[in-house]
């Protein structure tokens, strides 16, 4: 109760004594360095309309720096600008502009180390090299930021949101685009990341390294240089999220290698040349997944077992699955398939014939790509009929033993 | 050459064949809008009939308008007109007259689905140009065939190998020697080799509109140049009119020599 008391003082006396700073070019404070070296923890730095050319501020104390309409912190090309290492900050309103490029250091925007429960919101971040860059954080919330750039190849080009070991982060409604990943967790856990709008990345609209446990729902990416990548993680839950437009030679709408134990349901995967790309990944469920005009539907690479694939929509996809081997291990089951031409006498609503997802011609493709100029032409359907009556290349136990006939997600 | 076309194309206005024609394209592009109600997908169901069915229809047509009217034909060279005008005439009548069963056999089921408010009506109308391409096309390929044989058996014969070789044989060929010459650089044959068939030809035309996400997931330099821009588009249309052109001078020089 003491205890309780004391703290209920204390915050008082901090409110109380909790002053407002405010920067100007014709106020006494004239830079934000200045204005952060007369702060103490718990101030508010209100930075006014007008151009402020800085870089690399340090700060070190938990005050909240709020920018005004028009406030523009710009960075000149040369070193990072804001670098906080202290907690329970808070940034608002800020337009951050010219990070300067390195290929040794990573410079950002804002950038967070060490750093616990704070808040990053509203920030407009323009021509970055990283955006906003969290090290050994906890408990951070990132809304509402729009961060953006203009490079032209990976090397040269920094991530959006970049999170290198964090715990209970929370990203949303965010915007990035012209980065080389919109949002990239490093050995990050249980985080949170939804409604974000990531789009024209040179790599991956979104990025998951070594990071366990966490969730993205609601996002939507789009026309990313190869879409999502889910690497080396486990326990993922990935839903509602959409998928579309990711074209290009090694273009996924979602790439999955090494995973395990993770559940995507409910996603939208919209005219992207491979909407998912398996390499290596175990016991993941795919519940109720949209895959709408694909080039290649689901691509599953190797050593894929246990996944199960179920209440589905394959929509006009070119080809709906391909299989590098003729072994599998997986369970394909209630899906609709487009291309089922099977029959329902019981009218249950499911086709009284299984359905072979893997066609020859995805076999002969991932044999001799030039083929792909053979799509849709007559001989192709001939020697692809010809297999699904007895299959040889592909594997033979590979189907759905109940395709729907209806969509199963309208 | 105007009466004789018009006189060819009231010819085979009035024949049951047009009309039988006009009624199957009719019905199958209600029943499919009917079975399907997605204007997306029919487009490429419709895709796949058209590459097949057309040409063999041309064909079919040709030979035998061709044959059958061949008496006719012999009065008329015996008149004072141009042999040229006289063959011209019956091309563009048959080759029109059938473009028009097929644009209107597949329109108006496609306007009363509300076509014009879907965002297919580019496919769409891409789709029945291919049509009408490989109508051309094929008219003329059936008329040099009949034009250089006299026995009508025979001549029917070559004319449905032709078709069988072009819709079919070709694409199997292709097909093994892309799997047989694996380990060379090969994109550039098989786009070479698509060129050298009108039918594989208008498919790529209308797949780089529909499937155009796989297409793009080749790796190769030219593939990426070819099917990424609108060249590919530009180089292939071109060339469906260089398929045209190419029989038909032929016809033209063929009949130039020919003892009727």
């Amino acid at each position: 109760m003491k205890c309780k008391i004391l703290i209920f003082f204390l915050f008082i006396s901090f409110t109380v004594s909790a002053k407002q700073i405010v920067v100007c070019k014709s106020c006494s404070v004239k830079t934000i360095k200045e204005a952060i070296k007369i702060a103490e923890d718990g101030d508010e730095v209100l930075i006014k309309k007008g151009v402020y050319k800085e870089q690399n501020i340090v700060i070190d104390k938990a005050i909240s720096l709020i920018g005004e309409k028009g406030a523009v912190i710009d960075g000149n090309n040369e070193g990072g600008i804001l670098i906080f290492q202290t907690n329970n900050f808070k940034i608002k309103g800020l337009k951050i502009v010219n990070v300067g490029l390195s290929y040794t250091i990573e410079y950002a925007a804002i950038k967070v180390i060490k750093g616990n429960d704070f808040i990053i919101e509203d920030c407009v971040m323009e021509n970055v090299f990283f955006g906003i860059l969290l090290e050994k954080s906890k408990r951070g919330i990132i809304r509402n930021n729009k961060i953006s750039s203009n490079r032209k190849n990976e090397a040269s080009s920094g991530n959006g949101i970049h999170i290198w070991s964090g715990e209970e982060m929370e990203v949303y409604k965010n915007e990035m685009f012209g980065l080389r990943d919109g949002i990239y967790f490093e050995f990050v856990k249980n985080s949170l990341v939804h409604d974000n709008v990531s789009h024209n990345n040179i790599r991956y609209g979104l990025h998951f390294m070594f990071s366990n446990n966490n969730t993205y729902h609601h996002n939507e990416f789009r026309n990313n240089g190869a879409g999502v990548a889910v690497m080396f993680s486990k326990f993922i839950i990935m839903h509602h999220n959409k998928f579309w437009l990711n074209w290009g030679a090694a273009s996924y709408g979602l790439l999955l290698k090494e995973i395990y134990d993770a559940e995507i349901y409910d996603n939208l995967f919209e005219q992207n040349t491979i909407g998912i790309n398996a390499e290596g990944s175990t016991r993941i469920n795919y519940k109720n997944n949209t895959f709408l005009r694909n080039g290649w539907a689901i691509k599953i690479s190797g050593a894929c077992y246990k996944n199960v694939f179920a209440k589905n929509d394959f929509m006009s996809n070119s080809l709906d699955l391909s299989y590098n081997s003729n072994i599998n291990d997986n369970k394909f089951d209630n899906n609709y398939w487009s291309e089922y031409t099977g029959y329902d006498l019981d009218k249950n609503g499911i086709g009284d014939v299984p359905y072979r997802p893997v066609k020859l011609f995805s076999y002969i493709v991932n044999k001799t790509p030039e083929a792909l100029v053979l799509l849709r032409s007559l001989f192709v359907d001939i020697i692809n009929f010809s297999e699904k009556v007895s299959p040889v290349f592909t594997p033979d136990d590979l189907m759905d033993n109940n395709p729907l006939m209806k969509r199963a997600n309208d | 050459m105007l009466k004789i076309l018009k006189y060819s194309f009231y010819d085979l206005m009035r024949s049951r064949w047009s009309y039988v024609y006009f009624l199957f394209y009719l019905i199958l592009g209600f029943v499919l809008l009917f079975l399907n109600n997605d204007v997306d997908k029919a487009v490429i169901t419709l895709m796949n009939i058209i590459i097949v069915l057309t040409p063999l229809i041309g064909t079919i047509f040709g030979v035998m308008y061709y044959y059958n009217s061949k008496e006719f034909t012999e009065l008329l060279l015996a008149q004072p007109i141009n042999r040229r005008k006289i063959f011209m005439g019956q091309y563009f009548g048959i080759s029109i007259s059938l473009t028009l069963s097929l644009v209107l056999g597949l329109g108006i089921p496609f306007v009363f689905y509300g076509l014009f408010k879907s965002a297919a009506i580019f496919n769409f109308s891409l789709l029945l140009v291919v049509g009408a391409f490989l109508n051309f096309i094929f008219v003329a390929l059936s008329y040099n065939i009949a034009l250089s044989t006299e026995n009508k058996i025979k001549g029917f014969g070559y004319a449905i190998l032709m078709w069988l070789f072009l819709a079919v044989i070709y694409d199997g060929v292709f097909l093994i020697s892309l799997i047989i010459f694996n380990s060379y650089p090969l994109d550039k044959f098989s786009l070479a080799a698509t060129m050298f068939n009108p039918i594989d030809l208008s498919r790529i035309l209308i797949l780089l509109k529909l499937d155009i996400s796989a297409l793009l997931g080749y790796t190769g330099a030219v593939f990426r140049k070819f099917f990424g821009t609108n060249i590919g588009m530009f180089i292939s249309m071109s060339l469906l009119v260089l398929w045209v052109v190419f029989p038909v001078l032929r016809m033209n020089l063929k009949l130039r020599k020919k003892d009727f």
